[in-house]
């Protein structure tokens, strides 16, 4: 992978938020223009190692995300490309009005890379878990948002937001993910849906976290059921790619989509969106939060209490699968 | 240093006519924030016409200085200041809030020339404004950022997010002002929510304050030529205005924040301004004469 200073081996020892500041330093070595900002969470989020680098070139802000969001509004218009970073519950609620109207609005090159997404930060408690930016971020006009499976995943994000034009959001983990890529060079390209499980009874579209858990429910499906599930790591959630999903709906008919997220308004309805103007009949879950506030707890519990861990994903394959829905007389097939 | 007596003459007939376009434009959308935008009219008037580094010719020229609107809402003030300087064309006035219209309450960059940054959701300028200029200073160019406040807008927390980021890093590049005009929508600023001591305020936060008339070009040019000189901390103009300035009727009123004039309204605003007019120039005179 192009201006990638560590392996894949290297990538497994690190966090996904140090691959995140590693891959920065090495993009601000390449792009002098790039600035870094962060709020009290230089540490945490790993925008820190940029900071140390390029002293000149970061601003610490102290806890005042809105003031942050702003500058960096005003960063950019001078013709800087800041990275800014702070958890993910801060980018998308706290600061949202800047973030809508000073850079979304002024469509300004401002990168959001935000961490402690979903329930990562699980035992931090609901006022730390962020279940809703997806939907929040996904509705601003102008935004690109991508959720990268794993940290390979992430150093592809960080680099491609720079190149794409506008406001960028960047939703990560907080702590190591699972590696879901053998090799950093399987194509990664923005806006285009990743295979990482052929099938095609049903097709499981996951982002982020639960990318690695469908494709662990997939392969157990296929060992244990003999079902051939697909598996799409939608990792840009917008734009998305509605190529990918109208070929899943089109030769699967059974879709689940699973994301570390409220059911409401992020994949599973991004997915919809698409899906439903297929003109196809399908069968359609979400897994995801359902409504409410999260409980608090380990990652990987809660990702099982809320069914999309691999055994949840499974369960509910396994539900779906079982349902006759082709004898349902109401059964239409195409519009 | 006092302003030679031409250069305010000059001053002056300026902003009475910037008034009275304001007035022309407040009449071409139907209505809009006549009362902020009077009181800031001297303050965008001597920025536009004497302090900033600027050509409507190129717009987009790398040097030039910045001002960013905070308080976003007078844009029937605004656009007539740029309009007037040929940022666009003046004929743009009369389509103001029409559907289609580039010309809406608060002015977007992306649609209108010269305006630096989208503003109107108050308590954003600031940040965006001290942006600006501290990537002026990463980039080693020494042009200015001017911020203009409403004084109402100092209620947003997110104001002193940036008055404490600014004095922390030493802005001294940033030049703010605030329009003093002691209103708000629903009411005066210290029945709805006090600010005073409002300039402990912006010392306590690192800002030295400099005391300026908003409506005396003289005591404007003196504050401005002292934020120049701006080594450590960065600087705060706290301009005293009056609301609805130049209009007779409405000035002072806090229920006049927001309004639209029929004809007579029209022709008895212009009638005050003509006689606001006449009485400026008689102080700027006298001034001369000392």
């Amino acid at each position: 992978m192009s201006g990638m200073t560590f392996t894949m081996l290297d990538a497994t020892k690190m966090s996904t938020a140090e691959i995140y500041g590693k891959t920065l330093c090495d993009l601000g070595d390449e792009h002098p223009e790039i600035v870094g900002l962060s709020a009290d969470l230089a540490k945490s989020t790993k925008i820190g190692m940029f900071g140390e680098k390029f002293p000149k070139r970061f601003f610490n802000v102290g806890i005042a995300e809105q003031n942050m969001f702003g500058m960096a509004a005003g960063l950019a218009k001078t013709g800087l490309v800041p990275y800014v970073s702070t958890f993910a519950v801060f980018t998308s609620m706290r600061a949202l009005d800047q973030v809508h109207t000073d850079i979304c609005y002024q469509n300004l090159d401002v990168k959001m890379i935000a961490t402690h997404a979903g329930l990562s930060f699980g035992q931090a408690g609901t006022t730390h878990h962020c279940t809703e930016d997806i939907a929040i971020m996904r509705s601003m006009a102008n935004m690109t948002v991508i959720v990268p499976a794993d940290g390979i995943e992430t150093a592809h994000a960080v680099r491609a937001a720079y190149d794409r034009k506008g406001p960028v959001y960047i939703r990560i983990n907080r702590g190591f993910d699972q590696t879901v890529y053998e090799t950093p060079d399987y194509g990664f390209e923005l806006g285009k849906a990743v295979t990482m499980h052929e099938g095609s009874d049903l097709t499981l579209i996951a982002c982020g976290a639960t990318v690695w858990r469908a494709l662990e429910a997939a392969r157990m499906l296929e060992k244990v059921d003999g079902l051939k599930v697909r598996v799409l790591n939608m990792h840009t959630i917008k734009p998305i790619d509605a190529e990918a999903i109208e070929k899943a709906v089109k030769e699967t008919r059974r879709i689940i989509t699973v994301e570390d997220h409220t059911t409401i308004g992020g994949l599973g309805s991004a997915v919809a969106e698409v899906a439903a103007g297929t003109g196809k009949s399908f069968s359609f879950k979400r897994l995801g939060i359902p409504d409410c506030f999260s409980i608090i707890g380990l990652h990987e519990d809660l990702l099982a209490h809320y069914g999309i861990d691999e055994n949840g994903i499974a369960a509910s394959v396994r539900e779906m699968m079982g349902k006759d829905f082709e004898a349902d007389e109401n059964w239409e097939d195409e519009v | 240093m006092a302003l030679a007596t031409e250069e305010r003459k000059r001053l002056e007939e300026k902003a009475h006519e910037l008034r009275s376009l304001c007035v022309d434009t407040v009449v071409w959308a139907g209505s809009g924030h006549i009362g902020g935008s009077m009181s800031a009219m001297d303050i965008m008037t001597i920025l536009y016409h004497k302090y900033m580094r600027i050509d409507p010719k190129q717009p987009a020229m790398p040097g030039r200085d910045r001002f960013i609107l905070s308080k976003g809402h007078i844009g029937v003030g605004y656009a007539p200041v740029l309009a007037d300087l040929g940022y666009f064309d003046k004929e743009l006035l009369k389509e103001y809030n029409h559907t289609g219209s580039p010309l809406g309450m608060h002015l977007d960059s992306k649609k209108v020339t010269g305006v630096e940054a989208s503003t109107g959701s108050l308590g954003h300028g600031l940040a965006i404004g001290l942006g600006m200029a501290l990537g002026a200073r990463i980039k080693g160019e020494s042009w200015k950022t001017y911020v203009l406040l409403g004084d109402g807008e100092c209620d947003e927390g997110a104001i002193w997010e940036s008055a404490m980021a600014a004095a922390h890093f030493k802005a001294t590049n940033l030049v703010t002002i605030v329009d003093r005009n002691r209103c708000m929508i629903d009411g005066p600023t210290e029945e709805v929510m006090a600010l005073e001591p409002f300039a402990d305020k912006w010392r306590a936060f690192g800002f030295e304050v400099i005391q300026a008339d908003g409506h005396d070009f003289d005591s404007l040019a003196a504050a401005l030529d002292k934020a120049a000189l701006a080594e450590d901390k960065p600087v705060v103009i706290l301009a005293d205005t009056i609301k609805g300035c130049g209009i007779d009727f409405i000035a002072g009123d806090y229920k006049w924040h927001y309004g639209g004039f029929d004809g007579e309204k029209t022709a008895k605003a212009k009638e005050s301004l003509a006689r606001y007019r006449e009485a400026r120039l008689a102080a700027s005179g006298a001034k001369g004469a000392k």
